[in-house]
């Protein structure tokens, strides 16, 4: 049923749009971006920065146009002297209570409130400071750290963290001046549920979020002649870090990424995609187990950190559910410091790995103390997109015009089943292909699997395995997640297979991720993402070469011993706060 | 322990209510009325029974001014700061409870007989200044009436 059309008029522009249509969107519809920081397209309605103030004829004050919902015969004016006085305003007192450290904020060049304050054309601070805060950074968790003097109180944070996530580890705390947003009880990130997706740095309009930083200690380890450093990068990278160079959403810079991090002087440029392709050998083998032994299902991947702490704290009772295959980067790591490090002849305590990931919570993930299977710590330093981005920018290499370069080989070898990883639904299409192949002893003619493509937040499929109706579903954002793990926790599951990305999108939208990232930009670098696979030589992880080699010289075989020493892990029950 | 003073209270309200929402402020004033003040342990029992995170729970519970979430004395002196009562000595009154308590504003005594908590308007301006000891009311106060006062409760106690 087509909706109610209303008629409106904008800035002297007749507009239409359906019933139910907010003044902002309205506006926008017509070239109009009404400035606005509470408000994020992901989020529902807060209403409380003021900031999108319309005029309204016959409406005596001003009207929040991001809750106003447009109505017959309106007419609005989103830019007279009222409104921009009241807007300039608003982010004058917003200022007034704002640390001026803007040189040295890790925000500098993307703050929201920054770019607002330029373009209302405020150049001078028209109020005497207010209260000078001086409260204390979160710095206790390993991958998010909060500056609450930052804190514009917009409570997008708080928005992305429950609705988008179902997890709710921050809110508002007391009231007035002396509002905070908090933990419980201020017990700091670490302390409580937070899964460290990071979804809250992606919304949040100036600098109070960001990650823990690892640039400086992997600065250290380049410059330390006794420390042979190897870097590995997650697929969604590829599809992303060209924005923080000015390339438009959905570049796909393999080749300038490579050459970058060789010019910053990593001895070795390797790949996750190696260890993704190590993922389903051991994960498609761990589901055929499973479904021909009649064991736990459904059986749900363990590839997303975010996604692992959430079940950890949540859902304990369905940890049997998750693979006992470790991330991509931690096998890497495992691996790396192992096989690859006995082949070069350098022990595991002079190799450092670092990994550039899309994601905050690898780096939690990297110091969970079971990760040291190679008898130090597997992956030593986490550097997220952004981080990566600017550690090129520090060495002033000229990004946009580096040459394409291949990885190093071995473990830069992988397939486009691994690629397709850092989106939603990628993970599952990838354990697809093999388990086909394995299970029916045939070639998989056509390898996609577009029923578990795509931004949609649950998406679910049956796939007809010569025979064997495999039922599979696949769930970006823990919101979603949720919906899935409660059908589980009832025994009411009819699936086989599952797929969980903590971060909406995907890896391509995690919380490490360039910013802005929004919806149209996530939807680009999946675009990315599945164009490199098509474009890949190899597409199927079984038939990565490399990966033959490593079990036919290392591992032995799937699930074997050394496999499940290294490349596999357990999970831990954690309180709910 | 200060759950197990309010528990039936809050058992009372809940019942029925569970997983709803809109339990939680009566709830809270519960625990408030039991036990003087929303404890951590209050506060994670109402998160599991209304299905709240716990940190909304203590943003409510940080939010409103008659919540407390650190324990209160036994008597709790409530002093009035809005304007009327401020423009006739409010101060002047703080500044004596502080004196003979020999504790700030907003704290209590070591042995947890007095909290001494400036609040707003108690609509007692023709008395200003004006405070309230736990549900008495006092006005046009003075240093020496304040000891006075004081005095009285200390007496009480002791008894």
């Amino acid at each position: 049923m087509a909706s109610k059309m209303i008629n409106l008029t904008i800035d002297n522009n007749k507009v239409q749009v359906p019933e139910g249509t907010t003044v902002l969107k309205a506006a926008k519809s017509i070239g109009v971006n009404v400035p606005n920081l509470c408000f994020h397209e992901d989020l529902s309605i807060y209403g409380a920065c003021r900031l999108c103030v319309v005029e309204i004829e016959k409406h005596p004050r001003l009207e929040p146009s991001c809750a106003t919902l447009a109505e017959e015969g309106m007419v609005v004016k989103t830019n007279s002297t009222r409104v921009r006085k009241a807007r300039r305003m608003i982010v004058e007192l917003l200022l007034a209570n704002h640390p001026e450290d803007c040189l040295t904020c890790d925000r500098n060049q993307i703050c929201e409130l920054r770019k607002i304050a330029h373009d209302l054309g405020i150049r001078k601070l028209r109020f005497e400071k207010g209260r000078k805060y001086d409260y204390a950074l979160d710095e206790s968790s390993p991958s998010i750290v909060r500056d609450p003097n930052k804190c514009i109180q917009c409570g997008r944070c708080i928005r992305v963290c429950s609705e988008v996530q179902a997890v709710g580890a921050i809110d508002f705390v007391d009231r007035g001046g002396r509002t905070q947003v908090l933990t419980f009880l201020n017990k700091g990130l670490d302390n409580v549920e937070c899964t460290n997706c990071g979804q809250c740095i992606l919304v949040c309009p100036t600098g109070a979020l960001r990650e823990k930083t690892a640039v400086d200690d992997v600065w250290a380890a380049i410059d330390d002649p006794k420390k042979f450093v190897v870097v590995q990068t997650a697929p969604a990278v590829r599809a992303a870090i060209g924005e923080d160079f000015g390339m438009p959403a959905g570049s796909l810079v393999t080749g300038k990424m490579t050459s970058s991090l060789r010019r910053l002087g990593f001895d070795k440029i390797f790949d996750t995609q190696f260890a993704a392709d190590l993922t389903i050998m051991e994960e498609g083998h761990e589901l055929i187990g499973r479904v021909t032994n009649k064991g736990v299902l459904p059986m749900i991947t363990s590839c997303s950190p975010g996604w692992i702490k959430y079940v950890e704290h949540f859902f304990p009772e369905c940890l049997a559910h998750i693979s006992s295959c470790k991330s991509p980067q931690q096998m890497f790591g495992a691996v790396a410091k192992t096989y690859y490090a006995d082949k070069i002849g350098i022990k595991p305590e002079d190799m450092y790995v670092v990994s550039i990931m899309p994601c905050t919570a690898k780096k939690f993930e990297a110091e969970r103390p079971e990760m040291n299977d190679s008898g130090v710590i597997d992956v030593d330093a986490v550097l997220t997109t952004r981080e990566a981005a600017r550690m090129i920018q520090e060495a002033g290499i000229d990004f946009t015009n580096m040459p394409d370069e291949d990885f190093d080989k071995p473990l830069g070898i992988s397939t486009g089943a691994a690629t397709i990883f850092g989106a939603s639904g990628g993970v599952m299409e990838a354990a697809l292909r093999t388990a086909y192949e394995v299970i029916t002893s045939k070639t998989l003619e056509k390898v996609e699997f577009e029923q578990v493509r795509g931004m949609d937040g649950l998406k679910t499929a049956t796939v007809d395995v010569d025979g064997l109706e495999l039922k599979v579903a696949v769930a970006n954002g823990l919101a979603n997640a949720k919906v899935l793990l409660e059908q589980i926790a009832k025994g009411e599951s009819p699936y086989h297979f599952i797929e969980i990305m903590a971060c909406p999108g995907g890896c391509l939208g995690g919380g490490g991720q360039p910013i802005p990232t929004n919806l149209e930009i996530r939807k680009k670098r999946a675009a990315a993402l599945y164009r490199e696979d098509e474009g890949m030589p190899i597409r199927k992880s079984h038939e990565n070469p490399a990966i033959t080699a490593i079990y036919e010289e290392f591992l032995e075989k799937p699930l074997g011993e050394k496999s499940h020493h290294l490349l596999h892990t357990s999970y831990t029950k954690r309180e709910r706060y | 322990m200060s759950l197990e003073k309010c528990k039936k209270q809050l058992e009372t309200i809940l019942a029925g209510c569970e997983g709803k929402r809109e339990s939680l402020l009566p709830c809270l004033h519960a625990a408030c009325e039991q036990c003087g003040h929303v404890s951590e342990e209050v506060i994670s029992y109402l998160a599991e029974k209304l299905d709240l995170p716990r940190v909304e729970v203590y943003s409510a519970a940080s939010f409103y001014s008659m919540f407390s979430l650190e324990e209160m004395g036994k008597n709790v002196i409530r002093v009035c700061v809005s304007l009327s009562c401020y423009l006739k000595g409010s101060n002047k009154v703080i500044k004596a409870l502080e004196n003979e308590l020999s504790i700030t504003a907003g704290q209590t005594t070591p042995d947890k007989k007095f909290t001494i908590e400036p609040v707003s308007c108690l609509g007692l301006c023709d008395k200003a200044p004006a405070m309230m000891v736990n549900e008495e009311v006092y006005g046009d106060l003075t240093a020496a009436k304040i000891k006075d006062i004081i005095n009285q409760y200390r007496q009480k106690e002791a008894k």
